[in-house]
Parts: structure tokens; sequence; C-alpha cells
């Protein structure tokens, strides 16, 4: 293991859009920082200059990663998630509180956010776990250690009261489905997800609605028959309609249709539930099994959120959420966002010309919200190749992942990869209005050392492992 | 290798839908969606509108009468408002917390982007305090704006006045924002588009805090404003200031016009108000006050009041005759203390003979009775409507019946009737005859005529025969004025007959000839004039006199009106010779300066105030 052999097999593509990425984010956090620093004299070489150390540092951080033993990685992956879980706890103790989140440790003029690497030091152990000998899924004693590897950070960071740092972890369900992990549970863990979110965020007859249409697309899709559908509306058209008029009849007022759907519906798929077994139709057990179980899961989660929480937390779930802190109203942020991005047009109005981001219409513009820069400057053709270098990127880095021989390396891979990816769509989606606004950086752009460092660390010992790839690294 | 490579395809998948997606997103927010570009504008661009000066106003000697003073507003675009202390802002502008409420009210209806005036006229004292505090009120700022000031306080019904916009004016005009200035009346809103000039605008960038941080675009959007045209008139201010001390306490007009010009030298309404009254803050204390005042000080007499011309009319009557070839210079109408058929009379106060120049001179009914009634009896006539519709021709030529300015909205017509109109009223069943309109042959009867209308009538005298269009505005910078203004209308009478009439006026001011003006000759000027008495059914007649002088290139025809006067000589006449003499000579003589004392002190309106002439 010379090492020339490390710069003849490193993919130097991969290193190439890191830098492309660098390079473009340095430019938009120079832009957003350029005016607000324009009218003061103090601060003068502030948030791009000190971006600029960052990225030196990284640079330099990425050259010994690509110098060391790839074996040092493996060898030492649990005492490296160890030597975060001991920052993540320090943190709390020692760190300095920002933005009501004590994750920050102030060291002279720099901040340092241990929660950056701790996705490094989980990501190594879970690669470790996996790739351990005769570790499979079906192994509980092997798979609550691998839950335990993953929500020790993740309960360490929601005491730091940064939520938005922890549901990152959850990202981690990509690579465990790659590695067999069965398809239902990720498919249910998003189907569930996705009600626990909308329980929460929409209204309750849109919810039920979306289920119902849900469940008759399902029994489309897997009965091909119309007919179904057609005999399920009738059905629970006819028990709406019943009931409807026994509540008006008895009440003498008009009721309220969200509950005479819930209690119509419900009962429908009761009774097609009871059809299902006497007829031995598995698909239709199922789908009403699923329809009842999400409805009343929607329910238990409106009902806790309403009588079982209290106020903070809800407001904290709701932040979690999205629906959050909002300073001026529903969806100002958002709305301010869009407006900058959607400005920019075509071509965008052209380096240090944004006018939103650099006049604090935008909030956070230069960490959370840093695309604003990229939209209204650089217009569509800016974001398109932003989000077209982030895709490529990806994809280079499951393609990497997947040519490793070391099932380690693969599994590293893949968290690397997905840690992105949640971080890429998370954010863009944010500030776009297609994801709930949680503050997490989008890496390499988003101003700030710590995830710079993070993201050029995954990055770099994936390559590091990459140049190893033929080679079984235990 | 192992069995679930396979994944790798799903979660590649998963990688590029979620990157189309936001492609897909993106494209519609960045190019699809046209209105994040305006609102993006809307966010960050402040557009301060620059008020261009308003033009200046001088008289005709180029004597400044109304210029600008720097007023400062404080405007505010109710989308921007952000929370304020109210009774900070308030106490530094020294207004009452519910009006500056009351105010942001109104903003919010008008509009929510654009800016409306939330205080007037802040003091440059108050300004300075609140211009170092504004940074705490975002969607505040302050609008320079200019008031009227006025260097004689004289000629309120000419120059007019200026006001805010209303709805209607916003709505039809797109040059005029809420809050705007604009002529309301007399030549400031005659003149409106000329005065107004040009807005600027001026962009700056603003942040979420509304501070201003640049220029927009350099500044290269910015247009300076462009200041309104100054307006020369043709009034001459002191003759204008002496015309209305003299009808000081008296109700009625003065119109004096240059003849060889048609340019008005003053328009003297009375009563009247000062201009000054009516300019900003004052405005909405003064006018309500003026509106409900019985004598009408708003109402503009000179063009609006009309008045049956009385014995003025006879030149005009005159001149008919002799066009239309009823009466010579020789003719001779008895006067035998009036003009008697069958049981018709016309009183009049002579017992011989008149020929032309002495019946004006003298203003004997009779002699006009009689030619009235020969011209309407001409033989080149069918009957008597067609001779009365010749007649109506001809005083129409003078420019009567109709609104002679093109300058004052206001105008009335006055009313010289058709032939229908007798037809249906007196004539209905019978045949035309003179004898029941022969009053019209000394001005009284249905016609009505205004004073601008009467000085008009004065000038054409002068002239022999024809006139310019009345007008007061002699220049507009860098335009030129209304083709109207310098074209002459010629009246359907021969010159030739003119002389022979003057020669009647000029006896009116003569002793010698017994003239019914001769009380108020000027020694040293040829005044020619006449006296008249328009009947006044609701109480004392009107003493009217029109004049002109000198006979030879006259400079200055006048028309006076003294409501209530009763004779012409006891009011109207001096009035006008005061007026005449002050004009060419600049002075009143010490022979005369009992006269215009007299004049100065005499009060027709308030019996309890000093110098109360009752007139029975």
């Amino acid at each position: 293991m010379s090492r020339s052999n490390t710069w003849e097999n490193l993919d130097w593509i991969t290193i190439l859009v890191y830098l492309f990425l660098i390079v473009a984010g340095w430019l938009n956090i120079y832009s957003a920082a350029y005016v607000e620093n324009a009218g003061s004299v103090i601060n003068i070489d502030s948030q791009y200059g000190k971006q600029m150390i960052w990225i030196v540092f990284s640079l330099i951080l990425g050259f010994f990663v690509l110098v060391s033993d790839s074996k040092f990685f493996v060898s030492f992956s649990y005492v490296l998630y160890g030597i975060t879980i001991l920052l993540l706890i320090a943190v709390l103790f020692f760190g300095r509180e920002v933005n009501a989140s004590k994750s920050w440790f102030v060291i002279g003029g720099f901040a340092f956010q241990p929660a950056e690497l701790a996705k490094l030091g989980t990501a190594l152990a879970v690669a470790r776990i996996i790739s351990s000998h005769g570790f499979n899924f079906n192994k509980y004693k092997k798979l609550l250690s691998l839950l335990l590897v993953i929500l020790l950070p993740v309960v360490l960071i929601f005491l730091q009261n940064d939520a938005g740092s922890a549901i990152v972890y959850a990202v981690f369900i990509l690579p465990f489905f790659r590695e067999g992990m069965s398809g239902l549970i990720l498919f249910f863990g998003v189907f569930f997800a996705l009600i626990f979110i909308l329980s929460i965020v929409v209204e309750p007859i849109v919810l039920l609605i979306l289920i119902i249409a849900a469940a008759m697309l399902t029994v489309l899709i897997l009965r091909r028959k119309w007919s179904d559908i057609l005999y399920a509306l009738v059905l629970n058209g006819s028990l709406f309609l019943l009931f409807w008029l026994l509540v008006f009849l008895a009440k003498d007022s008009q009721p309220d249709s969200y509950f005479i759907l819930l209690y119509s519906s419900l009962l429908s798929s009761g009774i097609l539930l009871v059809y299902g077994f006497f007829l031995k139709l598995k698909q239709v057990i199922v789908i009403c099994g699923i329809f009842l179980a999400s409805v009343l899961f929607s329910l238990t989660v409106d009902y806790a959120f309403d009588n079982m929480l209290q106020s903070h937390q809800q407001s904290r779930i709701n932040h979690l959420l999205g629906v959050e802190f909002d300073p001026l109203g529903s969806g100002y942020n958002v709305n301010q966002s869009k407006i900058a991005i959607g400005s920019g047009g075509l071509m965008g109005k052209g380096f240090l010309n944004g006018t939103q981001t650099k006049y604090d219409f935008v909030p956070e513009q230069s960490t959370d919200f840093i695309f604003c820069t990229v939209g209204e400057e650089w217009g569509f053709v800016g974001t398109s190749l932003v989000v077209l270098a982030f895709v490529f990127l990806l994809i280079r880095l499951i393609i990497i992942a997947e040519r490793q021989r070391s099932v380690f390396s693969r599994v590293f891979g893949y968290s690397v990869a997905s840690i992105l990816f949640f971080h890429f769509s998370i954010n863009i989606g944010m500030t776009i209005g297609l994801a709930p606004v949680v503050g997490i950086p989008l890496p390499f752009f988003s101003y700030g050392g710590s995830s710079l460092w993070g993201f050029t660390l995954l990055i770099f010992i994936l390559l590091k492992l990459d140049t190893n790839r033929r080679e079984q690294l235990h | 290798m192992d069995s679930y490579s396979k994944r790798k395809n799903i979660v590649i998948l998963i990688f590029v839908l979620v990157g189309m997606a936001f492609i897909f997103k993106l494209f519609s927010l960045q190019i699809l969606d046209k209105k994040y570009k305006n609102i993006a504008t809307r966010n960050v661009l402040r557009e301060v509108v620059n008020y261009p000066s308003r033009g200046l106003i001088y008289d005709r000697n180029k004597q400044l009468m109304v210029y600008n003073q720097a007023a400062y507003d404080l405007m505010a675009i109710p989308r921007e408002i952000g929370t304020f202390d109210t009774l900070r802002l308030c106490s530094m502008l020294g207004i009452h917390p519910e009006n500056l409420n009351r105010e942001l009210q109104k903003a919010k209806q008008y509009s929510w982007y654009r800016p409306s005036i939330i205080a007037r006229q802040i003091s440059p004292e108050n300004y300075a305090v609140l211009q170092e505090h504004m940074y705490h009120y975002p969607g505040f700022y302050f609008q320079t704006r200019t008031l009227r000031r006025y260097a004689y306080n004289v000629g309120a019904h000419v120059l007019g006045y200026v006001g805010e916009v209303n709805r209607n004016m916003l709505n039809s005009d797109s040059y005029y924002l809420m809050g705007d200035y604009y002529g309301v009346t007399g030549l400031e809103n005659t003149y409106e588009t000329y005065m107004r000039g040009e807005k600027g605008a001026s962009f700056f960038l603003v942040d979420v805090h509304n501070r201003v941080k640049g220029t927009y675009d350099k500044g290269r959007l910015n247009v300076q404003p462009i200041k309104g045209k100054d307006l020369v008139t043709t009034l001459d201010v002191q003759l204008q200031q002496y015309g209305e001390l003299l009808m000081n306490n008296k109700s009625g007009s003065v119109v004096a016009i240059e003849p060889s010009t048609g340019e008005i030298l003053a328009l003297v309404t009375s009563p009247t108000y000062q201009p000054e009254e009516m300019v900003g803050r004052n405005r909405s204390d003064n006018f309500p006050k003026l509106a409900a005042d019985t004598l009408l000080p708003l109402y503009n007499r000179a063009v609006r009041a009309m008045y049956p011309p009385g014995s003025t009319f006879k030149m005009i009557n005159a001149l008919i005759a002799l066009q239309e070839k009823a009466i010579t210079p020789r003719t001779r109408f008895m006067c035998n203390h009036g003009y008697h058929i069958g049981s018709f009379s016309m009183r009049c106060t002579h017992d011989h003979e008149f020929t032309l120049t002495p019946s004006i001179a003298r203003s004997c009914n009779a002699y006009y009775a009689h030619a009235f009634r020969r011209t309407l009896e001409a033989p080149q006539f069918r009957n008597v409507r067609e001779g009365y519709e010749k007649w109506q021709e001809h005083v129409l030529s003078f420019g009567f019946s109709q609104k002679i300015s093109k300058e004052f909205s206001e105008e009335l017509s006055g009313l010289i009737p058709d032939a229908n109109y007798y037809q249906e009223r007196v004539f209905p069943h019978s045949r035309w005859r003179a004898l029941p309109i022969i009053s019209l042959s000394i001005g009284q009867g249905e016609i009505m005529t205004t004073p601008l209308q009467m000085a008009n009538y004065a000038a054409i005298l002068a002239n022999r025969g024809y006139y310019y269009t009345p007008h007061l505005v002699k220049e507009i910078e860098d335009e030129t004025i209304d083709n109207e203004f310098v074209s002459r209308h010629y009246t359907t009478i021969d010159s030739i007959y003119f002389d022979l009439i003057l020669d009647g006026m000029e006896h009116v001011m003569s002793v010698e000839h017994r003239g019914t003006g001769a009380g108020s000759f000027v020694p040293g000027i040829s005044i020619l004039g006449k006296t008249g008495t328009a009947e006044n059914p609701h109480g004392a007649d009107h003493s009217t006199f029109i004049a002109f002088a000198p006979r030879d290139s006259p400079q200055i025809a006048i028309a006076v009106y003294v409501e209530n006067g009763k004779w012409g000589s006891t009011f109207a006449a001096p009035i006008a010779s005061l007026m005449i003499e002050m004009y060419l000579k600049g002075l009143i003589q010490p022979s005369r300066k009992n006269l215009e004392k007299r004049m100065l002190e005499s009060n027709l309106l308030f019996p309890d105030e000093p110098g109360f002439v009752k007139v029975e």
C-alpha cells in the first residue's frame, strides 16, 4: 500500500465536484456577506474571510486523510464514535447557547459544533457494526446495538435542543435498506412518518380524504378493477348519507362532515375487512387493515398532540416540523426565500447584485438560506447547475460505494451519500417551499466551519477507503 | 456478490426524483412565475416623488404676485409600517393620536402600497427633530411640498386657490397621487397643466427595516422634476389692489380691459376674500365660513353676476338703428316726459326734441323707444319678428349671451333672448309688435349681462367695432398663448357709425352738455362713458357705468357695477373715473381727493359700521 497507489486510485471526479461546490459556496457567502458589511466598518473580514480559513483547513484535513491509512478508520471507528459522543456530552456542560440551542463550543473567535462531527462517528460505527461478522437484520441483538449507536447521538443532540441536526439520523434507513433491511420498513417508516407529520400540519378532514384516496388508489393498483372502487365508494357514500340524516334528524342541526366521514369510512372499511375475511381476499384485508391503522394512528397523534402535550412541547414539535416560530406571520421566511429565488429569473441578477438577500429580506442568508443567493444572483441556470452537481455527486458516491469489496466501505459510502442527500433535499426543499423549515446547512455552501469539516471528512474518508476498494479491510 | 445490490437503483432513483422535483419547482419559480420579480422589486424599491415647484404668477409689469414656500408632509406606506411608538410620534408632530389613527385608517383604505399623507405642512423645526428619529418609523417618510404665498393679498378670484386632489381627479388623471395639490379654481385651475410642472422621481433601495441602502441602478432611473411654467398675467396688480379698495364694503364688480389687446387689467369682485385665507391648513378653517357668508364672497360676480345693462345699452341700440338705417344722426325724436303711445308710457325727464348725440349724453329714454321701434319695424324686415332677429344678431356680435372668456370655468353667459322666447311668452296668440318689448331699448327687461361682458362692450366701443377675447394671461413661459387671444372679433356694425356714439359718450362727462356723468369728470383725461341704472326687483337699483379713455388710442375700458347703488352717477361713475385716472396717471389729482375719499369710505353693506350710505 504505497502512497502512489493512493493518488492513482483516487476518484478525481468526486474531488472536482467537491471543489466546484466549495468554490461556488464561497462565492455566494462572499456575496451574501459583502453588502451586509458594506454599511459598517467593523467585521470587515467576517464571514467570507473566515469561511476562506475553514476551506483551507478543510483541504489540509482532506489531504491528511488521504495520506493516512484506510485501516485506521476501520480499526478506530468505535474510538472515533466514542470521541464524538464525548464531545456531544461535553457540549451540554461547556457549550454556549446560540439561538436556544446549546450545541456550540466557542474557542477564541471560532465556534465549533460537535453535532456535525457526530454524523461521521455514527457513520463509521454503523459501518463497523453492519460489516461485522455474521451481521443480519434478523438478529435482534446486533440490530439493537445498531439502533443504540444511532439513538445515542440523537438523544444527545435533542438534549442540546437542536432538533434539526437530530432528525438527520433518520436517513440511516437508506444504508440499512441497501444492506437488507425489509423494504416494508422503509415503506411503512416513510408512510407513517408522513401521516404523523400530516396529522399535525394539515386539517384532519384533508388528511382523512388523502388517506381514503390513497386506499382507493392502492385498491386500483393491486386489484385493477374499477368496480371495486365503485362498490367501496357506494358503500362509504351511502353510510355517509345515512349518518348525516340520522344526526340531522336527531340534533336538528347541520352535522359536522368530518365526523360523519370519519365514522362512515371506519365502518365501511370494517365491513370490507369482514367481507375480505369471508372471501379470503388477501389484498382487501391488507388495504383495509392499513387504512384502519393509519386513520387510528392519525387520530391518536392528533389526540395526543392536542391533549397530552404541553404547549411548549407542542411548539417544539411544531418547530421540528417546520410549523415554527415565525416572526412576521405564517410562512414569511419561506415566502421571502421564494421571492428571492423566483426573482432571479433565468440568468439571475448577477454576482453581488442580489437585493433580497443583501437587504435582509431573506433570513439567515449566509447559512441556512444561502441557496437564495444562488437563486437570486445566478438564476435558474445557477440553481439547476447546483442541483445537478449535487445529484451527480450523490450518484457518484453510490457508484463508489457499490464498487467496494469491503462491506464496511460500502456501508460507509451509503451513509455519506445519504447524509449529504438529507441535507441537500431538506435545505433546498425548505428554501423553495417543498420541505418544512428545518435549520440544517446546505453542504459546502452554508457558512460555517464545523459542517464544512464534517462533510469534507465524510467525503475524503470515503475517497481514502475507495483507494483500497479492491481490498477486504477486515 | 450480495443479494441486495439491485437496491442501489432504488436509492439512486430517490436521489434523481428529488433532484428532478427541485429542478421542476425551480423552473416554475424562476421562469414560469413572473410575480416574484415584481414582489422583489416592490420589496426593495422606494420611489420618492420629487415635486416640481409650481409656476410663479406675475402681473403685467412682471411684478411677482404668487410664489412658493417649502413645507413638509409626513407620508406613509401602510404595507411598510411596522410597530411604532404612536405617542412619541404624535408628540413630535404635535398632533393628537386620534388624528394620526384616523389618517392611517384613511391611508389604508386608499392603498396599502401607495403613499398617503399622514400629517400636512409640518413646521421646519418639527421636521428637523423628526428627521433624526425616522429610522424608528418604518413606512414613514417626508415629502417636501410647496405652499402658495402671495406678494399682494389681492385677486383671489382671478388667481384661484390650490388644494388637494379629490377622488375624481385621482381616477381621471394618472398624473395625480393621493394628497397631491392642484389648482381648484381661477388661473391655478385653468393653467394647471402648465403650472404644475412635471414630477420627478428618485428610486432608492431599502432593506427589510426600511433603511435606505443606496440609489437604485446608480440613479439611472431617477427623473429630475421640471418646474412648472411661470405665468405673466394681464393684471395690473396696483390697479387690481386699488379696485378692491374702492369696492370695499360694497357689493359688485369692476372689470377693466385694455381695448387694443383684450387684456384684463383688473377684475374685481366684491365682497371677496384674501388669497392667503385659502392656503394649506388655513383653508379648512376659512372655507366653511366663506361658503356660509350671506354676502357670497366666494361668488365671482365679475363673471357670474347677471344684471340688466340699463341705460349703458343705449349705445348699442343706437348703433343698430344706424346700421339698419332706422335713424340718421339728424333724426329727431320728441321726449314728452317720456314715450307715450295710447295707454302705454315709458317715463323720462325731458320735454324737448333730441338728436342722437345729446340723447346719449343726457340718457333720454323716449329717444330710444322711438329708435328701437323704428328699427324693428324697418321696411327691410317683413315683420317685427324678423326685425327682432336682426337686432338680436347684432347684439350677439358684441359678445353678449355667451361665455366670452375661456379662462373662467364658472363664467355664466348672460341672456339675450331669441325670437322664440318672446314668441312663446309675449306673442303666443298675437302678431309681433315692438311695444311689448320696448324696454329692451333702454337695457331693461329680460336681457342679462355680466360685468365682464359689459367691460368687453366698452372695449368694443373704444375699438369702434371689434374686440379681442378678454383674457387674463399675457405670457406662459416657453409657450404661446391661445391664438384666440390675438384675433379680432368684429361686430356686425360698421365702424363709421361709432364716432357719433362716442361724441355722445364724451358729452356724458361734460358739465357743458349737462351729461349724466359730469360729476366724475377728470381734468386732463378724455373719458368717454355712460351711466346706467339696472332695475332690481329685490331692492334698490344697481348703479352701473361703462367707460373708456382716452378717446384716441384708448388704453382702458371699464365696467363698474355697484349693487343697490341706484344711479350710475352716484357710485359706478366715480369709481370708474378713479380707476381710469389711477391707471393712466398713477395718482389721483388733489381736486379729486374728496371724491376718492368718499368712494373709499362708502359702505353700502353694513348699516352698523362707519360710512354707511343709505340708498333709497
